[in-house]
């Protein structure tokens, strides 16, 4: 096994089995309107408020792409960094269903609008280069409702017609770590580019996972299962590690794995037979007749070229270059673009170290207690850039700037003004502090004395003292300096 | 008192400019004839009421400007028209109402005419008789229980009854060239992406296309002048300069090159239609125009890639119609049954055909060597126009391989059925524009239609040469109005 790859085998008597997985990612482009109308994609509005007669497949109605979803492919193709192919073709997938108002989808089968790309993993011990097959365009279905009525079922349309990017992995992933970050990674690179939201609770992301099992060692793959429409990476890993140990209980059990696509149950926390390689749809695909093919000139894909933001392994780089940071403390800072925007505005007036240490410290454990996402956070990157300022100045000791970070939480606050407001200026004046100290130690002969005598430990209940008299307002530094001469 | 049922199109639009009638005095007539003509069947859904009210709005503030100013017009029940019922001669859509209006149908009204109603069609346009409407058949007006053709059969009946000044209907692979050869009228098929597919039920989207029925040529480049405009919600329609059709109509046609392609010359092909196309050439030749013998090698196998490529974009055109949406819906223990029982109900025995050959033809280990091998014989007949194209500006074939037959003597018989559009389908394979006219009667005296095929977008030329035979060759209906008595 190399370095790179994570460690995770199944283990059945003497033999190892190793577990190959590909993901089939379903991702919502990020667009105001469908993929061939002009209906809206709001999340969460009333059923069927967002539906046109195209989407609801009225007669004579036709599609018409929607050239922003188009740019939106391309620019994940370019995250992705992939081959861009200048023609594609959209066509029909046949199937009924009472959710598919048209009778099929439309999709790109032999045709994709993006060829081969890559996905860059950092694990712990290295990098890992995932492998992208392709991207295809396809319009999402509506949503069939069973749970409301005993007799009948309700059907939602607002999807129906919303574009989703599917990006298929080569079979590279050999672990529920690696699945994991490859799912951060691509929200990550989609995020930068603002062509998915990434939102898994909204469905904006869901995949369908492959997973096969084969003997460490050998080369061929073993026969592939496909779990659908698996909605959060922990069930993903869940049904992954599921399904693999079932898979190689087939084999340890002398059976063979059938070719088939299951279903997971997230309560049970089990995979099942959904429908088998012989009861496989036959989709017959066939090219869209009211879709001429999609031609892109390299003047529209340069273009968007030009506009590609700083993606994350390229800011990672930066970060490590030009601030120092460790690769560590790089990856936290740009797995997120907000969290990445978020430093760079702190950094601008701001010491790096210090703010890195902030971020990903306090404003991380803040944010995860409120259950927050940083752009949402309830302290502005402005005012806690100030704050570090007055760390970095010695205005305030940075016990009294953890005190003033949690007002500051209260409706962004200036730390300033709280400052101001409760007198926790730090107090650095030495003759101010020497009257501090005097006070102290006179109070306190008997423990001078032992002090003198040898028990040196008792310099710290001194500081404490001196900072506890002083309602930790004193300059701890200058409390040890004074008090080190006064106790000689 | 003006005899209106002599009058062209273009003479009631000139009439109605210089208010020698009104709009509301023709509308009255064509309804009044349309009610007398109810033995045709040629209507599904009447608009005749508000057609007249539409008349006299139309008379208390006129606009001369338009193109068709207070024309009432009746038009195949295949273009989607708001709040009036459309049902692509379908039960499956027997009740369904529109709210919105095809692309075509705007234009028209957007040139000042008035909807009369819509007219009878083979289901969802798959026929050559108007057979297989649920609607029933409609009656030649040339002869009783005579086809009067398909799928724009209720269009041409109406046209040639004069029950409609002029009408459109949709060609997708002869619909309405066949049956205005078959009822002694004009028919055009459009260039594919001259006249917008949107709001137009679809029965095969690479093929269908919209086009202009009327009695004459004059009247067939006024009416698809109006029709014929850049859409950007179809996403095949073309954007070019579309032109003034009937302002540069001319019967000069001296130096033109006609082609005859020897592959339509089909093996027991009647005498009538031999002689017919040799009319046509003698006429060409006597009007200066030259004869370019040509070749059009895989003529012979337009036919079963027409009949593979319709069927298969049909099949999943006509999933839609599930139940589950709008139209019939027959009530079912589950879904799938529910989409059994109401698809079983909903369509008649040549759409089931039709559905089950394109469902065959695009499966997995069928596709290639069927839908896939369609398309490359596509792509040879597009070749083969081409190339012929280079030599010479038109070409000149007999519209059908036979004049009208009697109603039942097809329809137990698919594919002799589906020889009716021999002559047509290439053109529909290769995009092109054709026109049909009448050219003259068999010895039973059944009309029998000349084709007239052009280049991409050269509609224009066509009709010019349609134009130049047309009045030499002065074709006339005589009609005893036998359906009224």
């Amino acid at each position: 096994m190399k370095k790179n790859q994570s460690e995770y085998l199944i283990k059945r008597n003497d033999t190892e089995y190793e577990v190959v997985i590909g993901l089939e990612v379903h991702a919502q482009v990020l667009s105001k309107s469908k993929l061939f109308s002009s209906s809206p994609t709001k999340f969460g509005a009333e059923p069927n408020s967002q539906v046109s007669l195209v989407d609801a497949a009225f007669p004579g109605m036709l599609p018409v792409i929607n050239e922003f979803c188009i740019k939106q492919a391309v620019k994940t193709g370019i995250g992705l960094k992939a081959k861009i192919n200048k023609r594609s073709i959209f066509d029909r997938k046949n199937y009924f269903y009472a959710d598919l108002p048209q009778g099929y989808q439309i999709s790109q089968y032999k045709n994709p609008i993006i060829g081969e790309g890559e996905v860059i993993l950092d694990m712990p011990n290295g990098e890992k280069v995932v492998g992208i097959e392709r991207l295809h365009l396809e319009q999402d279905a509506g949503k069939s409702i069973h749970d409301m009525d005993p007799q009948n079922t309700f059907v939602d349309l607002n999807r129906s017609g919303v574009a989703l990017m599917e990006i298929v992995s080569k079979p590279d992933l050999r672990s529920l770590d690696e699945v994991n970050l490859y799912i951060k990674k691509l929200r990550s690179i989609m995020r930068y580019i603002g062509t998915c939201d990434g939102n898994m609770q909204e469905g904006s992301l869901r995949a369908d996972v492959n997973v096969s099992v084969r003997k460490k060692g050998q080369k061929n793959y073993g026969t592939r299962c496909e779990i659908k429409n698996v909605n959060s990476i922990k069930f993903m890993q869940m049904a992954i590690d599921y399904e693999a140990n079932r898979q190689v209980d087939v084999i340890e059990e002398g059976g063979v794995v059938d070719q088939e696509t299951r279903l997971f149950d997230t309560k049970k926390n089990e995979t099942r037979s959904m429908r088998s390689k012989e009861d496989a749809h036959d989709y017959r695909y066939f090219p869209d007749p009211d879709l001429l093919p999609l031609e892109l000139t390299d003047e529209f894909i340069n273009d968007l070229k030009k506009n590609i933001p700083e993606l994350p392994d390229e800011k990672k780089k930066r970060f490590i270059e030009k601030f120092k940071l460790s690769s560590y403390e790089a990856n936290i800072l740009v797995s997120d673009i907000e969290t990445s925007k978020y430093f760079e505005e702190v950094i601008k007036k701001s010491d790096v170290k210090i703010s890195t240490n902030w971020i990903t410290g306090e404003l991380f454990a803040l944010l995860n207690e409120k259950n927050l996402e940083i752009i949402d956070s309830p302290i502005s990157a402005k005012n806690l850039s100030k704050l570090i300022n007055l760390i970095k100045d010695g205005t305030i000791s940075g016990k009294i700037a953890k005190t003033v970070f949690e007002m500051m939480a209260d409706g962004d606050i200036d730390p300033q003004k709280i400052i101001e407001d409760k007198g926790l200026k730090q107090q650095s004046d030495p003759k101010e502090l020497e009257k501090l100290i005097n006070k102290v130690v006179n109070e306190n002969q008997e423990k001078v004395k032992e002090y003198k005598s040898g028990k040196e430990k008792l310099f710290g209940f001194f500081v404490g003292q001196v900072m506890k008299v002083s309602g930790g307002k004193a300059n701890p530094q200058l409390v040890n300096e004074i008090l080190k001469k006064k106790l000689k | 008192m003006i005899e209106i049922q002599n009058l062209t199109l273009v003479d009631l639009v000139n009439k109605i400019k210089k208010k020698d009638i009104s709009s509301k005095e023709i509308t009255k007539y064509f309804v009044e004839r349309s009610k007398k003509s109810k033995k045709l069947n040629t209507y599904i859904t009447e608009n005749f009421e508000n057609a007249i009210k539409k008349a006299e709005e139309f008379d208390k503030k006129p606009d001369f400007k338009c193109k068709l100013p207070g024309i009432p017009l009746a038009v195949k029940d295949l273009f989607c028209t708001k709040n009036l019922r459309t049902t692509a001669g379908s039960k499956i859509l027997q009740n369904f109402v529109p709210t919105y209006e095809s692309t075509i149908t705007e234009n028209l009204w957007k040139s000042g005419a008035i909807l009369l109603g819509k007219l009878n069609c083979d289901e969802f346009a798959m026929g050559s008789s108007n057979e297989t409407s649920f609607f029933g058949d409609v009656q030649n007006p040339i002869s009783e229980n005579l086809v009067p053709g398909g799928s724009s059969g209720g269009s041409a009946s109406a046209l040639a009854a004069n029950l409609t000044p002029a009408t459109i209907g949709t060609d997708t692979g002869g619909s309405i060239r066949q049956p205005a050869s078959f009822t002694g009228t004009v028919g055009l098929k459009p260039t594919y992406g001259s006249c917008s597919r949107y709001g137009i039920v679809a029965f095969a989207s690479s093929l269908d296309q919209a086009g202009p029925m009327t009695k004459d040529v004059k009247d067939c480049s006024l009416l698809f002048e109006v029709m014929s405009s850049y859409d950007n919600k179809d996403s095949t329609s073309i954007e070019f300069k579309r032109g003034n059709y009937l302002k540069e109509l001319t019967d000069s046609i001296k130096g033109k090159k006609i082609g005859i392609p020897k592959e339509y010359r089909i093996e027991k092909m009647p005498k009538e239609i031999e002689d017919l196309w040799q009319k046509g050439i003698d006429i060409i030749k006597d009007s200066g125009g030259k004869i370019v013998d040509v070749s059009l090698p895989h003529t012979n196998y337009a036919l079963p890639a027409y009949y593979i490529v319709a069927p298969a974009e049909a099949s999943s055109n006509l999933a839609r119609y599930d139940g589950v949406k709008y139209g019939f819906r027959s009530e079912g223990n589950n879904l799938i049954d529910m989409y059994e029982k109401t698809r079983s109900k909903g369509f008649g025995d040549e759409v089931k055909r039709r559905i089950m050959i394109g469902t065959y033809v695009l499966s997995s280990g069928y596709y290639d060597a069927y839908y896939l091998k369609a398309q490359k014989v596509r792509r040879l007949i597009k070749n083969d126009f081409d190339e012929v194209y280079k030599k010479v500006d038109a070409i000149l074939t007999p519209s059908t391989p036979s004049s009208a037959f009697k109603i039942g003597e097809k329809t137990d018989d698919p594919v002799s059925m589906y020889l009716n559009d021999i002559f047509t389908v290439p053109v529909n394979l290769a995009g092109l524009p054709a026109i049909s006219i009448p050219a003259g009667i068999d010895k039973k005296g059944y009309p029998l239609g000349l084709q007239i095929i052009g280049k991409a977008f050269d509609e224009q030329n066509i009709l010019n040469i349609a134009f130049s035979m047309e009045k030499q060759i002065n074709f006339k209906n005589n009609l005893n109005d036998w359906w009224t008595k």
